[in-house]
């Protein structure tokens, strides 16, 4: 009799189980609030619309996020889609972790992607993105006035030298005790992400992007090691504080100048108002450097469900779903459809400077599987500079550490050209 | 001795035993292993290539060490060059290029006697800076740690009043997540506005007064130090204080008949009766301080200039960092090799002791 009347019951839940939705697992870095909320309710919608894939997001904290990734694709435990670091993906398309996304998604999808919104490995395409963000310094009109300098512009940037002797000025007024804040208490990439750039605006890299194997002498040539002094600079001559208990340093008046990205567009022009000036990073010679491309979406190669994962992208890369999460963050959208949605970043938006800067100065950052490796190694140099160790030395140490990297890889799949050409 | 049927019989023992064992197996000789097979391997995290096998090469670029005289610069005349920072040596590429065999390695420590100068070479100097810091943090900490949890074990244990709460106040850093105590701490060891420094600045009148803790080299160890001792003396606390308990009260009523004073009592009745609790709470310290690594990832990331990078941390950041797992597992197994050594010493050491 039991048995009889649960019959229905059973048919009612298997034959749900049937229609229900496929799993698609998402994992991306925890940030803050408003991308979270933003990046939820996108899903949401995603779900809402149809009801042939449901995403499941998992969170995972930024600072270990991309060695998380690391551990699970050597136990075969990756999820569907994931947010990497653009700089990365090269290192996992190599290993074969994720999947080439030419096929999977329409061109109509992919066509529109500024190169920021784009992660390629040797001519493919393994990762889209919704967002970039720009470097910029940052600064209040009212507060350079009081010191009596002046404001650059894109026509006229501040030369390196001419920020360190700003910079020397306002610190002897004695208004500041540390007149530029380097976000310095990030950590880990934005080592590589802030400074390469002043490498390639010095006319140097972190390697030879030509061949993408010789590093002695690019890292270490003296173009580098003059970027890597004044560095170290600095932080000797108290320009710059060393650790930083906080980076609140400019929001609450304490530094003159912030080198940061544009993610904090949305708190300081919200706090400033007309007040806040956004001028281009220094120039050390080739003009101003930034670099490209900023977290993105990628789908693993142990995804059992690719259709799944590509209509994921599709939503996310739609002008509404791009602009509504610029919108929501202040994160610079990647197709000129989503921008042009955007109050902030249309043509004559008050953001559109930072669009300008990534039309002028992006660049991106070495595709190459060794980069990890090229960016731990940058980043201890740097960290070493920072703490007084002699620019040249920490250089020689990096280009080893790299050179080592890449001959224990076998040259991670690039050809000594040179050498070929030499026979 | 007596054999009690279906207690010693072998089939109870393994029964009893079995699944500890086969746990133990699981997650300690089986990791262990594979790790020590992953030593003879090029083994990457992630690469399309396969796993070669290398023999002794992870070993060999771990452990090479050569002690180099470094001749200082000299004029025409053969006297040593001079600057305002002393005596002018050449740089380690220079005297690199004029001794070819020194190729691979790269300086990790370095003394100076007038001219002369010795430089310890190795081709992972890291590592050798890493097995430094680690020892020099265990000596910093040990005494450190026990004595503070043996002084605030005795203050605890006496009839005053109160006694519960403070018990409870200095056990909190203990169940504190070690993360959490390292951001307050990196907070309150800023150099501007930290609170330790402030309190230097209200103390000496001089605004201009206080170290940069976490960011010179020569403060940073011994600030992470005083950091974990704090910590963690809660928990040698407990331990000190269960010993302290077990001390027999007729023990020192016989010793203040006797007249001894409260340093005698101290000196002949504590320690000889807390001669356990101090063995275990020495050697419990010691693998602790050993496996350094939280403090120094949230706090200083091995810097300034490697100065507080411990040999863990060097494995975890080459292992997954830098995704290098042979190299990573070789750096864990010596360090294994090492730390064993320690425990085999000490407890010959106290075997030798409990003899005598």
């Amino acid at each position: 009799m039991m048995k009889r009347a649960l019959l229905p019951v059973l048919a009612m839940v298997a034959s749900h189980a049937l229609a229900a939705p496929v799993d698609i697992t998402v994992w991306r870095h925890d940030t803050g609030d408003a991308e979270m909320v933003a990046s939820r309710n996108m899903v949401d919608r995603f779900n809402r619309a149809q009801d042939k894939w449901k995403v499941v997001v998992e969170t995972i904290p930024q600072g270990t996020y991309t060695e998380s990734i690391t551990a699970a694709s050597l136990v075969g435990h990756l999820p569907c889609v994931m947010a990497i670091d653009q700089p990365a993906v090269p290192n996992f398309a190599w290993a074969g972790t994720i999947r080439p996304l030419d096929k999977l998604l329409p061109a109509s999808v992919v066509q529109p992607l500024l190169p920021g919104g784009r992660g390629t490995y040797q001519g493919r395409l393994y990762s889209v993105g919704q967002f970039d963000v720009v470097l910029a310094l940052f600064a209040r009109r009212s507060r350079l006035a009081a010191e009596g300098i002046r404001v650059a512009t894109i026509e006229q940037p501040y030369s390196a030298r001419e920020l360190q002797d700003i910079l020397l000025k306002v610190k002897q007024s004695g208004h500041y005790r540390y007149p530029l804040d380097l976000n310095g208490k990030a950590t880990g990439e934005w080592f590589s992400y802030a400074f390469s750039p002043w490498l390639e605006s010095a006319g140097a890299d972190l390697i030879d992007r030509g061949n993408y194997l010789r590093v002695d002498g690019v890292l270490n040539g003296d173009a580098a090691v003059g970027v890597a002094r004044y560095y170290g600079r600095l932080f000797r001559d108290r320009l710059a504080e060393r650790n930083p208990a906080d980076d609140k340093s400019f929001e609450q008046g304490r530094s003159l100048l912030q080198y940061t990205g544009s993610w904090k567009a949305r708190d300081y022009s919200e706090r400033f108002g007309d007040d806040l000036v956004v001028m281009p990073p220094p120039d050390f010679g080739n003009g101003p450097r930034i670099g490209a491309a900023s977290w993105q979406w990628a789908v693993s190669s142990s995804c059992p469900y690719p259709a799944g994962a590509a209509a994921f992208l599709a939503h996310v890369l739609s002008a509404q779903e791009m602009a509504g999460f610029s919108r929501m963050t202040g994160l610079v959208p990647v197709t000129a459809d989503a921008a042009a949605l955007t109050e902030h970043y249309r043509p004559g938006g008050a953001w559109r400077i930072y669009f300008d800067f990534a039309a002028r100065y992006a660049r991106p950052r070495p595709a190459t599987p060794g980069y990890p490796a090229i960016s731990a190694a940058f980043e201890k140099a740097m960290a070493d500079v920072r703490a007084g160790k002699d620019a040249a030395e920490a250089m020689d140490e990096a280009v080893e550490t790299i050179e080592h990297d890449i001959a224990r890889n076998g040259g991670y799949g690039f050809v000594r050209r040179e050498a070929v050409a030499r026979q | 001795m007596k054999t009690l049927p279906g207690r010693d019989h072998p089939l109870a023992i393994a029964g009893f035993a079995g699944p500890a064992l086969l746990l133990l197996g699981l997650f300690m000789l089986l990791p262990l292993l594979f790790a020590a097979g992953a030593t003879f391997t090029d083994h990457r995290l992630v690469s399309p290539e396969p796993t070669r096998y290398v023999g002794l090469e992870n070993y060999r670029r771990l452990l090479a060490l050569q002690v180099v005289e470094v001749e200082p610069l000299r004029d025409a005349a053969g006297a040593a060059l001079r600057d305002e920072e002393g005596i002018r040596f050449p740089t380690w590429r220079q005297t690199r290029r004029a001794r070819p065999s020194l190729a691979q390695y790269r300086p990790a420590w370095q003394v100076g006697f007038g001219e002369r100068r010795f430089v310890l070479a190795a081709t992972d100097p890291l590592f050798y800076r890493s097995l430094i810091n680690t020892f020099l943090f265990a000596l910093l900490v040990l005494p450190l740690q026990c004595g503070v949890a043996l002084g605030l074990a005795l203050l605890v244990n006496q009839r005053i009043a109160g006694r519960v709460f403070f018990r409870t106040v200095y056990f909190a850093p203990v169940v504190t997540s070690m993360v959490v105590a390292s951001i307050v701490w990196s907070f309150m060891l800023n150099t501007d506005r930290g609170m330790i420094n402030e309190l230097l600045r209200a103390v000496t009148g001089d605004p201009n007064v206080g170290p940069d803790w976490l960011g010179e080299p020569r403060y940073a160890l011994p600030a992470i130090a005083i950091m974990s001792a704090w910590q963690g003396a809660g928990f040698q606390m407990l331990v000190f204080l269960a010993g302290l308990q077990s001390i027999s009260p007729e023990l020192y009523e016989a010793a203040t008949l006797m007249g001894a004073n409260a340093w005698q009592r101290f000196v002949h009745v504590t320690l000889p009766g807390l001669r356990n609790t101090i063995v275990f709470v020495v050697v419990s310290t010691l693998l602790l301080a050993f496996g350094l690594f939280t403090q120094v990832d949230v706090m200083t990331q091995g810097g300034p200039l490697d100065s507080t990078t411990t040999v863990v941390y060097h494995a975890v950041r080459t292992g997954f960092r830098q995704q290098d797992i042979g190299y990573g597992s070789t750096i864990a197994m010596v360090f294994f090799a090492i730390v064993l050594l320690v425990a085999v010493l000490q407890r010959v050491l106290v075997a030798r002791g409990e003899n005598a």
